[in-house]
């Protein structure tokens, strides 16, 4: 399961490199045509076990980045000031373990001790613009040996088995998704599809716009990590996704609705093949199914998640039974659909 | 017009889900066009074909609904927004779904209507448990609004004027159009998924690329007690738009409107919408970009259940096209 | 001509979001004696082309893009006693239009000013109240008759500024610097290239829409296709109340923008030539989308590494924007320097980033 190597390598939207450089030497030998687009998009071409003829051209979409921070200051003290990069809920920033740069420099989203804090203070939620990275530097210039304005940061997390199946880590959405379209990608006696591993999704599907025009397949399913909130605090018609029910099907949300055509298809599917599966019952959100519906001519468009819990931090949690009915459902969807 | 306007209005057809209204079109428009087909995401296209330029004319098929999100065990279902759906119109109102089954909505215990978010909005179809809603609805289903077409002396009103309106325009026109030579080719497409982004529009310019388009919309009014303001108003002619959010019209297709309009004696007003958008916001800027323009049915209470229009102002936006289609200016 | 006095010329042009003709035909005549073709595209882009010398069949192209519109408003009703209601086409702060003299592009143009109230009229508790558009008119002086005549629904309206020089500095001000600073940087740019001998192709455009979601760009670019693209803007200029992380100093150079939305190659190129040739600048980290054309470049079609270059500007979408002429020197310089550099090698090595 390529997750768990996947989930703790540092790559926020617009530093995909080195997820691209694990994809690239974790893809088959033979068999697969690889190109890099402009962006930085990965678009594989699986030549699989001959298909007929007029077999629709589809597309696997996972999106190779995550959300983070970037450099935008550094003070005289040698703090760091930071921007977000992607949607992040402030509250969730501070006291976290950070990696800061190419050189992937150990930093600390600090704050006040609450000692020093006032009451009136401490009632106050922490926003961005009032938080810092420290690096250990003594001054400005200190700070400026190790990094610079623009440098990307991440959360510095580890991929652990927690509970009796479950697995924690970072960036689930969208490593998750990566990590099961390699193992398609991997698997012998499939059908042919492409597999595109984009950049930028979290900042407005950014890389899936230029990789969708280049292929201009006829159907995509997306791939994803979607929000699971199956816990105390949120009543049961807002929990979006639950964990242990199966792959989350989109029916809509905020930049696609879901092909009603595939969307049944895969229904069917998953009942023939006794896949537990689920509605995604949120329609928030957005996905690279924004980009890919509308480019060029159109594409029919699907969106599969696996549930996640506390998505958008520096931990999630997943279910093992999830994963492997997502991956066991889009299998059999493309062996269903093109030969 | 107005059996038309009946039969169209109150066809289903939310965004996402317009296979009723699309089959409900092509049966009214396939003899009359050169071709007509159904394009890749769903958008109708039909054809009058011709030499250059290419006129594209475009109406949204899709109208605002309530999709389901989730069935709780006493069988109340929860729900969001297709398109721009306001509170306000949503409390004790009826809403059906395409196998006909109806609900009303209501809200969980609030102090004021300000707290009213959509997950403490339900619909009740009047099922006695989970079972029993499910048997008839699930999540995915999309509801519209539930009301019949009226006539009202010279006033009609129904669910879904946006863009009905536009659609039934574009078919009569292509009825009157049947037998007369046009100066240019035109396709008039009738698009999908307006109400949540524009999309249909633009997959379908991007197919089409044409030299020229027009969108028909409704749009709103400025006539009605202490109304935000807004200089169009009902009976006055159709709008030409200036400017909305999606959209600046070209000012050389607004002005060969205008003067189309102004040849041929149709009374017309001017719009400048200034929340707001049509498929025209996204024709404009596909490919090397398309000079376009729109035209607007001038409609009381968009996106309420009872969208109100003047039945002449709807007569005199198709004598409008008409003359615009028949129009050399587009050479 | 100075460049001052082309800033000057480009400032007091009108050319709201959508209706650019008259700065696009200033801009023309002012590129026309250092390009070889001009021409104006289906949206009104105005797309000024510069051949390379390299001989070959298909020479690789960059294209520089500033925005030719300018912020303005939009007619909505002439009411009974002649004022005029309006709305905005493009960000404003409502606050600083109150007072503000404006020209009404009716029948003819208009002079007039959003009148404000007289404060002695104004009572304590409306005095600390929001300002809003909806509240606010424009005072032509006519009559309803006459006012109707020559006014209509839809007419814009530019913002009237006079633009000045600042004493003993080199900061001017006037209206719409951005994005005509912009535009006076590739007029610079194309003047020093006169000079120089490069490979690749220039397009110079001065994009329509920008205000209004980066329109221009969209199709502007999508017809093109060049190998690289560089968005020419103005960021946020230093001033009290406003953080380093948020601004840039004026008279230190322009900005050269790192984030997602550009090409890391192209960036750091920038900042090599900016070294080479000793032009001081400033890094401005953006996080996600920029609010600039080169949002638009960056996805059209395939994609298009795309770069961005910022001239620092004081009160942004005001009239009394102030920007340092130096900065648009120095930005015209870098991006002369850039492109005399730029070959076929280094466009293999964008091509190869990974």
């Amino acid at each position: 399961m390529y997750l768990e190597e996947l989930s703790p390598i540092p790559g926020v939207s617009g530093d995909e490199r080195e997820v691209r450089k694990y994809i690239r030497e974790c893809l088959p030998r033979k068999g697969v045509k690889v190109e890099n687009d402009t962006m930085g998009n990965l678009l594989v071409q699986k030549r699989g076990k001959s298909s007929r003829k007029n077999a629709p051209h589809i597309m696997l979409a996972a999106h190779m980045d995550e959300v983070g921070f970037m450099i935008s200051s550094i003070e005289k003290s040698g703090h760091l000031r930071f921007k977000k990069v992607g949607g992040l809920d402030d509250r969730v920033l501070v006291a976290k373990s950070v990696l800061v740069g190419k050189e992937r420099v150990p930093g600390v989203i600090g704050s006040k001790a609450v000692h020093l804090q006032r009451k009136e203070e401490r009632q106050k939620p922490y926003e961005v613009k009032n938080l810092f990275i420290d690096i250990g530097a003594k001054s400005k210039e200190d700070a400026e040996k190790l990094v610079k304005i623009g440098d990307y940061v991440s959360f510095k997390s580890s991929f652990t088995s927690v509970g009796e199946d479950c697995y924690m880590g970072k960036a689930f959405d969208d490593r998750v998704g990566c990590s099961i379209l390699l193992e398609l990608l991997k698997q012998k006696n499939m059908p042919s599809f492409t597999a595109a591993f984009t950049v930028q999704e979290e900042v407005g599907f950014r890389g899936a716009r230029t990789a969708a025009y280049t292929l201009q397949p006829d159907i995509a399913i997306v791939l994803e990590g979607t929000a699971a909130s199956d816990v105390p605090e949120a009543k049961d018609h807002e929990h979006a996704t639950t964990l242990g029910c199966g792959p989350a099907l989109t029916v809509m949300d905020q930049s696609v609705i879901a092909d009603r055509e595939l969307l049944t298809n895969l229904v069917n599917l998953a009942e023939r093949e006794n896949i537990p599966y689920q509605f995604r019952r949120f329609t928030g959100g957005f996905t690279d199914g924004g980009a890919i519906a509308l480019a060029g001519e159109g594409t029919r468009t699907a969106v599969i998640s696996v549930p996640c819990r506390y998505i958008h931090s520096p931990f999630s949690i997943l279910q093992q039974s999830d994963y492997y009915h997502t991956l066991k459902l889009v299998q059999a969807f493309l062996e269903n659909n093109s030969g | 017009m107005k059996e038309l306007m009946k039969k169209i209005t109150e066809t289903y057809g939310p965004s996402g889900l317009e296979n009723e209204i699309r089959k409900v079109i092509y049966e009214e428009i396939k003899d009359y066009v050169d071709e007509a087909y159904t394009d890749k995401l769903g958008n109708l296209v039909a054809l009058r074909k011709g030499k250059a330029p290419h006129l594209m004319l475009a109406a949204h098929m899709d109208e605002i609904g309530l999709v389901v999100t989730h069935v709780d065990d006493n069988g109340f279902l929860r729900i969001s927004n297709v398109g721009g759906v306001a509170f306000s119109q949503l409390v004790g109102q009826r809403f059906v779904f395409e196998n006909g089954t109806v609900g009303t909505i209501y809200h969980e215990k609030i102090k004021s209507f300000k707290e009213l978010e959509w997950s403490k909005l339900y619909m009740d179809i009047g099922a006695i448990n989970k079972d029993d809603a499910i048997k008839r609805v699930n999540i995915g289903d999309v509801a519209v609004p539930h009301q019949p077409f009226l006539e009202q002396g010279q006033r009609l009103m129904s669910k879904a004027m946006d863009n009905r309106a536009g659609c039934a325009v574009l078919i009569e026109l292509i009825k009157r159009l049947y037998g007369s030579k046009l100066p240019q080719e035109i396709s008039f497409v009738f698009t999908i998924q307006e109400e949540v982004g524009l999309r249909g529009a633009r997959s379908a310019a991007y197919a089409l690329s044409p030299q020229y388009a027009i969108a028909v919309d409704v749009t709103r009014v400025g006539d009605m007690p202490e109304a935000p303001r807004m200089d169009v108003s009902l009976g006055k002619g159709p709008a030409i738009k200036v400017m909305d959010s999606s959209v600046i019209s070209h000012p050389q297709v607004r002005q060969n409107l205008i003067e189309i309009a102004s040849q041929n004696g149709i009374e017309y007003q001017l719009e400048v919408l200034e929340r707001g958008g049509t498929d025209a916001g996204a024709i404009h800027i596909s490919r090397e970009g398309v000079p376009s323009g729109v035209v607007s049915i001038p409609c009381r209470y968009v996106h309420t259940p009872s969208e109100m229009i003047d039945s002449n102002d709807l007569d005199n936006t198709v004598n409008l096209m008409e003359k615009v289609c028949l129009s050399p200016t587009w050479n | 001509m100075e460049i001052k006095d082309v800033l000057q010329k480009l400032s007091e042009a009108r050319g709201v979001a959508g209706h650019e003709n008259e700065a696009a035909e200033l801009a023309a005549s002012l590129f026309q004696p250092y390009v070889d073709k001009i021409k104006r595209d289906n949206l009104g882009n105005l797309v000024a082309y510069k051949k390379g010398a390299l001989r070959s069949r298909r020479r690789p192209s960059i294209f520089l893009a500033a925005h030719l519109d300018e912020i303005g408003l939009i007619v909505t009703e002439v009411n009974e006693n002649g004022f005029i209601r309006f709305s905005t086409i493009g960000g404003f702060d409502p606050r600083t239009l109150w007072g503000q003299a404006v020209m009404v592009h009716g029948r003819r143009d208009l002079p007039g000013v959003i009148g404000p109230k007289s404060p002695h009229l104004v009572s304590q508790e409306e005095a600390g109240k929001e300002l809003r558009i909806e509240d606010m008119h424009i005072d032509v002086a006519l009559s309803k008759e006459k006012a109707e005549e020559l006014v209509r629904v839809g007419d814009t309206v530019s913002i009237h500024r006079d633009f000045m020089e600042m004493k003993n500095s080199a900061c001017v001000t006037g209206k719409a610097l951005d994005d005509r600073a912009g535009i006076a940087c590739l007029i610079q740019t194309a003047r020093q290239l006169q000079r120089m001998v490069h490979d690749f192709d220039v397009y110079f455009v001065g994009t329509v829409q920008e205000e209004v979601g980066t329109r221009g760009a969209i199709t502007s670019t999508y017809s093109i296709m060049p190998d690289i693209g560089v968005a020419v803007d103005v960021c946020h200029g230093n001033m009290p109340g406003v953080t380093e992380e948020d601004s840039s100093e004026l008279g230190k150079g322009p900005a050269i923008s790192v984030g997602p939305n550009i090409h890391p190659v192209l960036g750091d190129k920038l900042k090599e030539v900016a070294k080479q040739h000793r032009i001081s600048y400033d890094i401005e980290a953006e996080p996600g989308v920029t609010p600039t054309d080169a949002r638009a470049i960056q996805v059209t079609r395939e994609g298009v590494p795309c770069a961005l270059v910022s001239i620092p500007v004081r009160y942004m979408h005001t009239s009394v924007e102030v920007i340092h002429t130096e900065d648009l020197n120095l930005a015209g310089q870098l991006l002369a320097y850039f492109i005399a550099d730029i070959n076929h090698e280094f466009l293999q090595e964008v091509k190869d980033y990974d």
